[in-house]
This record gives structure tokens, sequence and C-alpha cells, in this order.
């Protein structure tokens, strides 16, 4: 055996070394968890603040004798180049690792072992973790709003509809692709209109009326956002090209129709569609709030929408505008057939961006009366019979909003990848 | 060719134009017919509200105009720490997006996945609603750093109570005014000599050695009101003394930086990837530290790249702050867009001002970033 030197591990002593470092190691890690979770401290005997650190110390100072270069070890050797380069990055990993230790069991089992979900009443809530029933109990409520119970089968009915029509546009003939945007711009808002108004508003056929104010939850969420998608997307796209057009009055106009709602809140925007604008309107007349939200939502996106074209628009070469234009193209036959499609590409990200705003938006049309699902859990919250799961409901909604916009995004970055074309 | 430049414009003007027309006449009409009248004149009566938090003296007795004035002034206050506190957590997190340790990186890409995925709506919720309202009563309360109570109404923390503030406050400008000197005589040196003077030292000691003598020689002197808890009646407690956080400022914060700051990270990202690898090799292969290198060779490139997008980001936050009427924060929304239309019924003349004051202060943080970004900007001759 020669020297040992305990500062510079290297693998003449590996098998040492390593006993050694993960002793440290796992002494650190178990000294935290019985610190937290065993209520004993085995270091007491040691002062306050040093007795804090122990497992700290324990943990980097294991990990300082494992990092060894070359070891011959593959999983030592991996482990080292990603968590344990130098002592300042041991003791980071370290903190995380005792940090990860540290919030997860209690959450895991506040959010599933100690959880209840059998019952019907809030007196089924027993254990000490997160009470399911209460979702369970009022769930037909997140998701319909105060649509009557019997009836809730029509939304389900539009929505299958609707994601039908959505998805033939993929499945037409290829002789049809042509009228495509056609189709996802013009005709296809106009069914899902009709669709939504004849089934889910009813009134007519035998069904009851059912009026707008009573709709809520997360449907209302899926049918405020998905209005204003398809409406701000052409608009911003005129508005894109408005502003960069010569004519200085439609540059001008375009301009300050972008910066004025790029400028203020959201919020305003809405207090606006709901006490302002009946000023604007000749008297008597009436239109519905939900109708209001959707347009003033849709103007507020658009005005984002135009920016992220332009900023597509502006990244694309001056040669393909020459050379569109040395092809005796016009203005929109220029647009249509050879800048927006390489512009729209670009800008892929950004749009989802976009997207993603305004599906996180929605929730703000409580400030007109309209409750979708996070307005819902306000409103389940202050009911006297299920007070105190507030951090139920939050959760709840934020796992449904975190899935729709995890998984809009991965899809853009998808396409994103799909449109790539080197260039 | 002439027709075919003049048309489309005159629609537009057309369009504009009716459309104007049409709204203010019917406005013109239905505050007719209602017997409002037009005008700002409300602003001198008096608001007979109360307002929770408030950075100015108010109470029932001054004016719409003041109570406006709290509501701009809370507004600008959540924006400024949230701007701050942002920033500094999402460099943080965005550098840590790049770290060679595994476990940084995907503990940062997690919070960012995570955060920016809920809507802020919700997050503001969650920590006023759910989050806040577990913290323990005043009477329950434990001491934070023997100082600090964090209880279901609030922060109190110490409130400093200053003799000689005017002193004090002066030297700081002068401290100010100082460094910036100093900065532009240490830049010129470096570029005349090739001699790096040590800045942040130089001028962290004028910051803090200046005022610091204030209280030596000045008569400046510093002591603080800590909060004492107090019996009000049999099971309701408050605190004497000392500075109070309500818990709506706390939450807004929170939730506003958590959320703007997985944005500003990915800009950073974004920002120091968009730098070639070449310039980290070759300043790496002049012998600059890892810490000179992105001090000196990568962040400010990459500040050209982060800036512009980064700009938006505080125009977002500033703008989102405005959710605080959710959780009666007396913001700006809350206080003028709410209350006072609710006691006015101005709402053309009250929205109108609300946006204009939400316009202007989107474009003065437009401006101000823009100006820096072009000082940062590369020269091009």
């Amino acid at each position: 055996m020669t020297k040992i030197n305990l500062l510079k591990p290297d693998n003449k002593n590996l098998p040492l070394f390593l006993t050694l470092g993960s002793l440290f190691f796992v002494f650190g890690i178990f000294d935290f968890y019985s610190n937290n979770f065993l209520n004993t401290n085995i270091t007491s005997f040691l002062p306050r603040i040093i007795n804090f650190f122990i497992p700290l110390i324990f943990a980097v100072i294991g990990l300082h004798f494992i990092r060894i270069e070359f070891s011959g070890l593959k999983i030592l050797d991996n482990l080292n180049k990603n968590i344990n380069t130098s002592n300042f990055n041991a003791t980071l990993s370290v903190i995380i690792i005792l940090l990860i230790i540290f919030a997860l069991p209690p959450l895991l089992n506040w959010l599933i072992f100690d959880a209840n979900i059998a019952g019907n009443t809030k007196e089924a809530c027993t254990g000490g973790g997160a009470c399911w029933v209460y979702i369970k109990v009022w769930f037909n409520r997140f998701m319909y709003g105060m649509y009557p119970n019997s009836e809730q089968w029509r939304i389900n009915v539009t929505f299958v509809a609707v994601l039908i029509f959505i998805a033939a546009g993929f499945f037409v003939p290829a002789r049809f692709k042509n009228y495509l945007s056609f189709y996802y711009t013009i005709l296809l808002p106009i069914i899902s209109f009709i669709l939504i108004y004849y089934i889910i508003s009813g009134g007519s056929f035998g069904l009851e009326w059912v009026e707008t104010g009573a709709w809520g939850g997360l449907s209302l969420t899926f049918i405020v956002s998905f209005f204003s998608l398809i409406f701000c997307f052409p608009l911003g796209m005129m508005l894109a090209l408005g502003r960069r057009s010569n004519l200085p009055i439609v540059k001008y106009s375009s301009l300050s129709f972008i910066e004025f709602w790029r400028g203020v809140p959201l919020i305003t925007v809405l207090f606006m569609s709901a006490v302002m604008f009946p000023m604007f309107l000749p008297d008597g007349t009436y239109v519905d709030k939900l109708i209001r939200v959707v347009v003033a939502i849709t103007l507020f996106e658009a005005a984002y929408t135009a920016e992220v074209i332009r900023g597509g628009l502006q990244a694309l070469p001056r040669g393909q505008y020459d050379a569109a234009k040395s092809l005796g193209m016009g203005y929109w036959k220029m647009h249509i057939f050879v800048i927006l499609p390489q512009a729209l590409k670009l800008v892929i990200p950004g749009i989802a961006n976009t997207f993603l705003a305004l599906i996180k938006d929605t929730p703000l049309i409580f400030v007109v009366g309209l409750l979708e699902v996070v307005g819902m859990l306000n409103l389940a919250k202050t009911n006297p019979k299920w007070l105190g799961f507030s951090m139920e409901g939050y959760v709840f909604a934020g796992i449904i909003f975190w899935i729709i916009c995890f998984s809009m995004s991965k899809y853009s970055q998808k396409l994103e990848l799909k449109y790539k074309t080197d260039r | 060719m002439k027709i075919k430049k003049i048309l489309p414009q005159l629609l537009t003007l057309l369009f504009i134009v009716l459309i104007f027309g049409f709204f203010t006449m019917n406005a013109q009409e239905n505050m007719d017919t209602r017997g409002i009248e037009f005008g700002f004149g409300f602003l001198k009566q008096e608001a007979s509200f109360d307002i929770q938090f408030s950075l100015i003296d108010y109470d029932g007795s001054h004016s719409y105009a003041r109570a406006y004035l709290v509501g701009l002034l809370n507004t600008l206050l959540v924006a400024f720490i949230g701007i701050i506190l942002a920033t500094l957590l999402g460099a943080v997190v965005g550098v840590s997006r790049l770290s060679p340790n595994y476990l940084i990186r995907k503990t940062a890409s997690f919070y960012i996945e995570f955060f920016r995925n809920i809507p802020l709506l919700l997050q503001i919720f969650f920590w006023y609603f759910a989050a806040l309202r577990a913290l323990p009563m005043p009477e329950d309360a434990p001491l934070l750093l023997n100082s600090s109570f964090l209880t279901i109404k609030g922060l109190y923390a110490p409130a400093p109570i200053w003799t000689n503030f005017d002193v004090f406050f002066t030297t700081l400008i002068i401290a100010i005014v100082l460094i910036f000197f100093f900065l532009r005589y240490a830049k010129k040196k470096q570029e005349q000599e090739g001699k790096r003077l040590p800045v942040l030292l130089i001028s962290s000691a004028i910051f803090i050695g200046l005022p610091l003598l204030t209280f030596l020689i000045g008569g400046v002197d510093l002591s603080f009101s800590f909060p004492v808890i107090r019996q009000m009646s049999q099971s309701s407690y408050t605190f004497d003394g000392g500075f109070k956080i309500p818990p709506e400022l706390i939450a807004l914060t929170l939730a506003l930086t958590l959320y703007t700051a997985t944005f500003i990270a990915e800009n950073v990202r974004a920002g120091i990837q968009g730098i070639g690898k070449g310039q980290k090799e070759a300043a790496a292969s002049i012998g600059l530290s890892p810490s000179h290198v992105l001090n000196l060779v990568i962040m400010p490139q990459a500040l050209r790249i982060i800036i512009p997008p980064t700009t938006n980001q505080y125009l977002n936050l500033t703008k989102n702050s405005s959710l605080a009427a959710a959780i009666a924060y007396p913001d700006l929304v809350l206080v003028f867009a709410g209350t006072a239309m609710m006691q006015t019924g101005k709402a053309i003349e009250i929205v109108g001002i609300t946006m204009a004051t939400y316009l202007t202060i989107s474009l003065v943080i437009s401006l101000l970033m823009n100006w820096y970004n072009k000082k940062i900007a590369i020269l091009e001759k």
C-alpha cells in the first residue's frame, strides 16, 4: 500500500476511498433522514449550528472522497462527471438531494398516501392528506359550471362534434389541401358557432334554453379559448401585414392598434367590455356577455400575435420579396404563396407561446362574472358545507392547466422540428 | 397605380372614422338619456372610502385624485419589487439551466416547466388563499430572526426610525453620483491605458462608506421599533409598532416573481446559448477564468440578445400586477377602476384614465429599456 493522501483521492486506493466516501455520504443522508422523519438526532451533542450542517458536511466529504479521475468504473465516472465535478458542485448537488428528501415524502403523503377519495361527504375525509372527495363531489361543477346536470350531455356532444370537424382537416384528400386554411379560418368557426349555439345554448329542436351565465367550468375555458384562438390568428396576420405596409395610413393605424392593446392589461380590457362597451352601443341593443368577452380577448391577443408574425416577416431575407416581385407577383400573391408560408414557419414557437398565454389568461373572465374552472373553485371554496379545501381545488386546477399547457408546448416543439427546413 | 395606393388607405380611414363616429354618437346619446355628464370634475371630490394599504397619507376625506395616486403607487411598488426579484431569480435559474451539473440543470428546468404552465391567476390564488392561510395566527407566530413575525395577517418587521434622514438621503445620492463619475473615469482609463481598476470594490466602498460616515459625523441615527404583540379582545391579537407587509402584497409579489422569472430564465438561457461556442473557447484559451469568461466575454454579448425579450417580460409583469384586484390588494385597478367607479359611475372616464396610465407606464419602461439596449448595442462603423 502506498501513501494515502486524504485530500487528493486517486485510483490506487480505489476500494478504500470508495468505501470511505460512500460511508460518509450515506451517514450524511441518514442523519438528515433521522433528523427529519425519525425525530432522533444522533449528533445532538454538537453545537446547534454545526449540528444543523452535519448532513451537508458529511455528504460533501463523502462526495469528495469518491471524486477519482479515471477510476475505471463507468458508473463512478459518470457520477463524477455529472454531479460531482468540484467541491462547489458537490455542495449544490447535496443540497438538492437533501431538499428532495425533505420535500418529497410529505408531498406524496399529502397527495396520495394519506389522501381520501372514498365517500361523498366532508366527514369522509379523515386522513391528514388531501381530501379528493371534495373534487369528486364538485367535479361536475368544475367541468360544466352551473349548467343543469341533466343537460350536460349536450356539452359533451358538441365538443366531440367540434373535435371531429377539427380532425376532419387532417384526413381530407390531397386535392382539397389548398382549401384547408379557408376551412380552418372561416368554415370551422361558423360550423362550431352554429353547433354551440343550437346545442349548448338550446332553445330550439326541443332543447331547453340555457343562458350563457350558467355556462362555466373547464368547458367554458375551452369555448372561450377556442374561439379567441381561431379569430385572433387571421386578425393578427392582417395587423402584421398592415404594420409592414408602406401605405402610411394603414401602417400607422395598425401600429397604434397593436401598441394600444399591448400596452394595457387584459383585466382592464375586460372591464372595458363589461362596463364601457354597453355605453358605446345604441340604446336597447344587448350583446351577450360571452361574446363580448371573446371579442375582447381576441382583440387583445391579436395584437400579440401580430407582433410575433411581424418578427417572422422581418426575419425573411429581402431576396424572397425581390424574387417574388420579379416573377410579377402582386402584393397578395406574393404574401400568400411566398412570404407567409416561410414567415409563419419561423414563428411557430412564438405563436404557440401566444396561444398558451391566451389559455392561461382565460381565468380572468371572472371580472365580468363568468366562472370558468378557477372561478368555480373560488365559488365552491365559499360553500359552507365545504370550507377549508381550497388547497385541493387549486392543486386540481393547477394539474389540469399544467397538462393542457405542457402538452401544447411539447406539440409546438414537435411542429417546429417538423417544419424546420435548412435555409 | 396611384389608385392602388390610395384606395386601401381611404377604406381604412373610412372604417376607423365610421367605428369611432358610431361609438361616440352612441355614447353621447346614452349619456344624455341617462343624465350622465362627461368630465373629470369628480377627481376633486371626496373619495370617502378607505384603502387598506397605502404608501402615502390617505383616508376617506381625501379626493379621488389622491385615491388614484395611492393605487398607482401600490401598482408601481409591486411592479418594482417584482421586476428586481424576477430578474435575479431568472438570471440564476437561466444560468443553472446550462450548468454541467445534472441535478442543478434538471431542477432548473423542472422549476421552469412547472411554474410557467400554470395560469398566473391560479398561482396568485394558491399563494393567497391556500399557502398563506396556513400561516399561524398572531398569538402563535414564532419569532423570526429575533425581530419579525410571519402571521396569517401579514409580515410584521421592525420599522426603521430615522433621525436626520435627509442628511443620510442626500449623502446616498451624492454617493451614487460619485460612483457614476468614477465608473466613467474607470472606463476611460481602461480604454486609454488598458488598466482595470477594481471597480466593484471601490464603488461598493463609496456606496456603503459615505452613508456610514454620516452616522459618525452627520448626526444621523437609526433605531428600530420592534413589533410587540398586544391582546385586543378575548381571542384577537394584534401587533403594535413595527412595519406591516400585508399578505396580499406577499402573495402577489411571490406569484409574479416566480411566474415571470421562468420566462426571464428562458431568455437568459437563449441569450447565452446564442453566443457562439468559439467565443467561450477563445476566451478560455487566452487564460481567462470561468467567471471572467462569463462576466467579460459571454454576458456583454448575451445581454444584447437577452434584453429585448426581457423588456417584454417586465411589461408583462407590470400589466399582470393588475391581477391584484382578484385578491383585493389595493392596486390601481381595484382602487380606481373598482371602488371609485362603483361610487361615481363614471365608467368611460375611469376606464380611460386607467388604460392611459398603464399605456404610459408601458411606454416609459420600453423607452428606458430601449435606451439601455442602444447603449450596449454593437457600434458598427
